[in-house]
């Protein structure tokens, strides 16, 4: 422990700041009905998204007593859509999540992330209450839309439809050297983050996902007919910002997934770790029609004040915590 | 001793394909819902190359067994140049191409920042201020010593530097190495 950093990582003026913008976040929401809420950020279920790895917490009924494994919550998704499930209606939630190992000049182990779910809309109208909530926060008015499709036409000319991973590969290759071999996914990420990102200006929604990386999003259609993720990410100058979904509701569906995700953990050789089977029964029960999504609120006031480390808008980044 | 990717740093040596590297800017990459990544622009401490390539962040890497020390110029018989750790007098013959652009700016007894790789010496990095002697340039304009022109001025060393026109042959001045640039007169010791 480095006792020279006591000081915090932000200025005392971006913490107001910062204090200003969570209190306008919750305003939006009081003024449209979403209801707060605050699920438990420690579970006795992990995420099961293989590139996500939660923290585990010893817990013990008293000192000497055997230990349990809790995992804190990478985001509060599978609590809130249990509330859903149980008749809540529109809620929200602004509360630190974890993960591990993720720390970089916009990663933070701990971080703050805002995730709300709307009742009867879907992935394109939540798109324009995103949008309406980052125009009151930024001032930023101006949103681009483009499916994942068009966007990799439009700056890699390249058709995921009909490219193999072979032809991924040599695209992500004449751009920059890459060690190891990926899956296909693995390869659109790699073009994704390295070669379109820092190329997008402004606000720019990208809707429309390959079903292979649905999450928890349910699949639909495209106008050319080809089977897609109804899930969206919004990036701004070329930052990922918000993910969102029309809701996988689906509990047959979910149940499959939960055991793919598993499986591919096995392996990829990580842990396996206590699947939220609450989550597959809740979906029994029913969820309501609805799209979520979850924003991440250390970003947003990153690119309000135009700040180029999550630590300086945080009171006190991993390396200080 | 090996790292993986994702403990990567900026300064941190290690092997990629065979050759010693530096990492000079390290970016950690993680798309929300999809695996990390280490981005890392690195150069080759042996050819100087400076280029970027992607990792996966568990992927691991041997770390390079590089140390850098302060040694004294000693002379040149032509082919190698030989320098002198000052505490413990070893001698080190250093080939030309680890050298490189640094030779513009050697003379004797300048402690220079020899990087070793296995004991063998790959880079040196001369000081980033030297105070050279002025052998060669055209007569000072008398009374210019205000803002105006520049002149080129060659050192003891063959190095060519542009400087201001009111300086005369003989006189000592203190030249950054990392931009060649005339700094000012040198102090009068």
């Amino acid at each position: 422990m480095n006792t020279d950093h006591w000081q915090p990582s932000a200025t005392l003026e971006t913490l107001k700041k910062r204090a200003a913008m969570l209190a306008q976040i919750r305003d939006f929401f009081s003024a449209r009905d979403v209801l707060e809420v605050d699920v438990p950020v420690l579970s006795q279920a992990a995420v099961c998204d293989p590139y996500i790895d939660s923290l585990t917490v010893e817990y013990r009924n008293f000192p000497e007593d055997t230990v349990q494994h809790y995992y804190l919550q990478s985001s509060p998704e599978y609590a809130m859509k249990r509330l859903l499930a149980a008749g809540s209606g529109c809620i929200y939630q602004m509360s630190k999540v974890f993960r591990n190992g993720e720390v970089g000049s916009r990663h933070n182990p701990e971080f703050t992330m805002l995730e709300w779910y709307r009742l009867g809309l879907d992935d394109q109208t939540l798109m324009d209450e995103v949008a309406a909530l980052v125009t009151k926060v930024t001032g930023i008015e101006h949103f681009q839309r483009y499916s994942y499709r068009q966007l990799f036409l439009q700056y890699l000319n390249l058709d995921i439809n009909t490219a193999s991973d072979a032809k991924l590969a040599v695209k992500m290759r004449e751009q920059i050297e890459v060690s190891g071999e990926y899956d296909r996914d693995g390869w659109l990420n790699l073009l994704m983050s390295h070669c379109i990102e820092p190329q997008l200006q402004g606000a720019v929604f990208v809707y429309h996902y390959p079903a292979s990386q649905s999450a928890l999003a349910r699949l639909t259609t495209d106008a050319d007919g080809f089977s897609v993720a109804a899930r969206f990410e919004l990036f701004i100058e070329g930052v990922e910002l918000a993910n969102g979904y029309h809701e996988l509701t689906d509990a047959a569906e979910q149940a499959k997934r939960f055991a793919a995700d598993q499986q591919l953990r096995s392996e990829l050789g990580l842990q396996q770790r206590p699947l939220e089977l609450r989550l597959v029964e809740a979906l029994k029960q029913g969820l309501p029609d609805c799209a979520g999504v979850a924003l991440g609120v250390d970003r947003l006031l990153m690119l309000a004040l135009a700040k180029e480390q999550i630590a300086e808008v945080l009171p006190f980044d991993f390396s200080r915590a | 001793m090996s790292y993986s990717a994702n403990q990567l740093k900026n300064g941190l040596k290690v092997m990629i394909d065979g050759d010693p590297c530096s990492m000079q800017q390290v970016e950690f990459v993680k798309p929300g819902k999809g695996q990390a990544f280490t981005r890392v622009k690195m150069r080759n401490l042996l050819t100087g190359r400076v280029w970027e390539r992607t990792f996966k962040s568990n992927e691991s890497l041997e770390a390079a067994d590089v140390m850098e020390r302060d040694m004294e110029y000693l002379y040149s018989d032509g082919d190698m140049f030989h320098f002198m750790v000052p505490v413990t007098f070893e001698q080190y013959a250093v080939e030309e191409k680890a050298v490189g652009d640094a030779v513009k700016w050697l003379k004797d007894n300048t402690v220079c920042i020899i990087t070793l790789w296995n004991d063998r010496a790959i880079v040196v990095t001369p000081p980033n201020f030297v105070e050279l002697e002025v052998t060669e340039t055209d007569p000072g304009l008398k009374g210019d010593t205000a803002q105006g022109g520049s002149k080129p001025a060659t050192m003891s060393t063959g190095a060519v530097v542009r400087v201001p026109l009111f300086i005369e042959q003989g006189e000592m001045l203190k030249i950054d190495t990392r931009t060649g640039d005339y700094v000012s007169r040198a102090a009068k010791g």
